[in-house]
């Protein structure tokens, strides 16, 4: 794992959070989180890709990327591998990027049914299965749970956290 | 500005539930293509259902949205609940209503703290809202604590906010602590003076676009948001079963989702429609304090479903200090009947408006087949429609400026594309 750089030691770690197919349960969780430790995270988090928070976002230099969502195009992968690209940590959120189940349904289905769905796979280019993030990119940490479990996801944020504040690696520890 | 001709993509519109994309192509100062589409990938949920049984289905079909999550799990299983003849007791009712306020509370919370907000404030984010200024520093707050009052109640009824345990078909598996109540009670009406403030706020809005619609949403004596019979703003009334009869089905080849029109019109349900058709129903608290926002209903300004959803939250606050204080929970066990072969359909009224499930269920407890039409759905036809009367009247605006006027009316609908894009009708073209 990279360790973050040090012009963003003890400065706001740049985080974003992305979603591709799911229900976003995740993302409504994270943004109840928020209801009671945004006082906590203000001075350290700085949310700089977050389509469900705001408009003007960049995909440049980002500390930790949260990723909910399994992967269904190759649009996806793309959009996927760019985040990776540009985040010095990727960690996959709910249990839709880290197994693709409940979103891949479509891949458990019977014959008949799979024809049955099949003229919308064709026009809307999806791939022959949902797959999950570890799939097509690198992911760092997990946070399993449909939803996510809320306290894995607090331990692996602040892990970060304190991390980016000693300017080691969290693995190294 | 531009020169009439002008090509516009939004391909991700943000601060919405999910994922929607827009373009438009201007030529010569006249609209050539506008097209409003809902990008989430299909999960082919009434699909999945088939062949599961009933137990498993309302956990099963909350996973078709994060936010709604518990409006689809009421949903379900009041539907599974008519296709086997379970009567809930007054008890569970209560308990679906106070988790259905939470929802209301959280999600509309979301809606217009975290989403619409920063437009009036002519802000990106509510995170921009600068500490130094009292009025902005103090809404943030705001936001936090009326989510949190909704978050709870939640939690409190369901066992959590998202995708709750314990409901189930016939009654609740497990049962909230009483010796939280009070804790509760005291969390919403922290909350209340907030969210008056916020009725003001949406009320001195000067967001303006009349849109001749019809509305239409389920109707109850006591703005029950989980009973009733469907009213249409023509004064027709449907009965919930054959709700479905009177949409009229529309495939948008480019959209993943399916759009509808009622009885043959551009319609739109959701706070909005519920406050034109039933606000004398709201709570007398509610009524009387916010009686001066009450006074612009009916009204065809879209962007008053924002107004809507604030009073919705105060009642939604006001009804559940009310049941609180008035319930004192047994330990009762689900009703349950043997297993029997029937027809369920489910009508409830999810924050964003009417939601419809039907289940056919075979003899051994096996869904058959099952449809759902969310309300995102049913207003898609109208926020393109809302999109098109804009620009029309705007084709000489700047490009930046056309953007975020497009993004604040796809906002004002509040829509939800994890709900519209996982059903489908098969219909092909």
């Amino acid at each position: 794992m990279r360790i973050p750089s040090p012009a963003h030691i003890m400065n706001k770690l740049r985080v974003g959070w992305f979603s591709f197919t799911c229900c976003e349960d995740s993302t409504i969780l994270f943004t109840e989180l928020l209801n009671t430790h945004w006082d906590a995270w203000k001075d350290k988090l700085e949310f700089v890709n977050a389509r469900v928070l705001k408009t003007n976002r960049e995909l440049k230099d980002l500390d930790i990327s949260f990723v909910e969502g399994a992967i269904s195009s190759e649009e996806h992968v793309k959009k996927l591998q760019d985040i990776r690209a540009n985040s010095k940590v990727l960690v996959a959120i709910g249990a839709c990027a880290v197994t693709a189940m409940p979103s891949g349904w479509r891949n458990t289905f019977d014959e008949k049914t799979k024809q049955e769905i099949q003229y919308l796979v064709d026009r809307f280019s999806h791939l022959p299965r949902v797959e999950p993030l570890s799939k097509f990119v690198k992911v760092d940490d997990v946070v399993p749970g449909c939803p996510m479990d809320e306290n894995t996801f607090l331990a692996v944020l602040n892990k970060y956290i304190q991390s980016s504040h000693s300017g080691l690696d969290p693995e190294s520890k | 500005m531009h020169t009439g001709n002008l090509d516009l993509t939004l391909d991700q519109i943000t601060k919405i539930e999910g994922h929607a994309t827009l373009s438009l192509k201007l030529r010569d100062g006249k609209v050539e293509e506008l097209k409003f589409s809902i990008a989430e990938f299909k999960r082919f949920y009434t699909q999945a259902v088939r062949g599961k049984p009933i137990l498993a289905v309302p956990q099963m079909v909350a996973r078709i949205c994060g936010t709604c999550s518990n409006a689809h799990l009421l949903c379900s299983i009041k539907t599974i609940e008519a296709s086997q003849g379970i009567v809930p007791s007054r008890q569970t009712v209560l308990l679906r209503r106070l988790l259905n306020n939470g929802l209301i509370i959280r999600d509309h919370g979301l809606h217009l703290y975290i989403f619409s907000l920063p437009d009036v404030y002519q802000k990106d984010s509510i995170f921009d809202f600068e500490d130094t200024n009292p009025e902005q520093h103090e809404l943030v707050h705001d936001a936090f604590a009326v989510k949190e009052s909704g978050n709870q109640l939640a939690i409190w009824s369901g066992g959590r906010s998202v995708h709750a345990p314990s409901p189930t078909i016939g009654g609740f598996s497990t049962f909230p602590d009483e010796s939280k109540k009070k804790d509760l009670i005291e969390k919403l009406q922290q909350a209340r003076p907030r969210v008056l403030k916020l009725i003001k706020i949406f009320k001195d809005c000067s967001f303006n676009q009349i849109e001749n619609f019809s509305f239409s949403g389920l109707q109850s004596p006591d703005y029950s948001l989980l009973d009733g019979d469907i009213i249409a703003a023509d004064g027709g009334s449907v009965v919930p079963h054959d709700y479905a009869n009177y949409l009229e089905h529309t495939v948008i080849p480019y959209s993943q989702a399916s759009g509808y029109k009622f009885k043959g019109n551009t319609f739109m349900v959701g706070a909005l429609a519920r406050l034109n058709l039933s606000r004398q129903f709201l709570h007398p608290k509610t009524k009387i304090d916010a009686a001066d926002a009450l006074s612009v209903f009916p009204s065809k300004n879209i962007f008053h479903n924002n107004l809507a959803q604030a009073i919705e939250i105060l009642h939604a606050i006001d009804e559940s200090v009310d049941i609180l204080n008035g319930l004192t929970i047994l330990p009762e066990k689900p009703v349950t009947h043997p297993v029997k072969a029937g027809v369920g359909v489910g009508v409830i009224e999810a924050p964003r408006g009417t939601l419809y499930h039907r289940y056919e269920v075979d003899e051994k407890g096996i869904v058959q087949k099952a449809r759902i039409i969310v309300p995102t759905g049913q207003n898609q036809i109208a926020i393109e429609q809302s999109l098109l009367h804009f620009v029309e009247s705007h084709s000489d605006m700047e490009k930046e400026q056309l953007s975020f006027e497009f993004e604040k009316i796809v906002r004002a609908f509040d829509p939800c594309m994890s709900c519209a894009s996982h059903f489908l009708k098969l219909k092909m073209t």
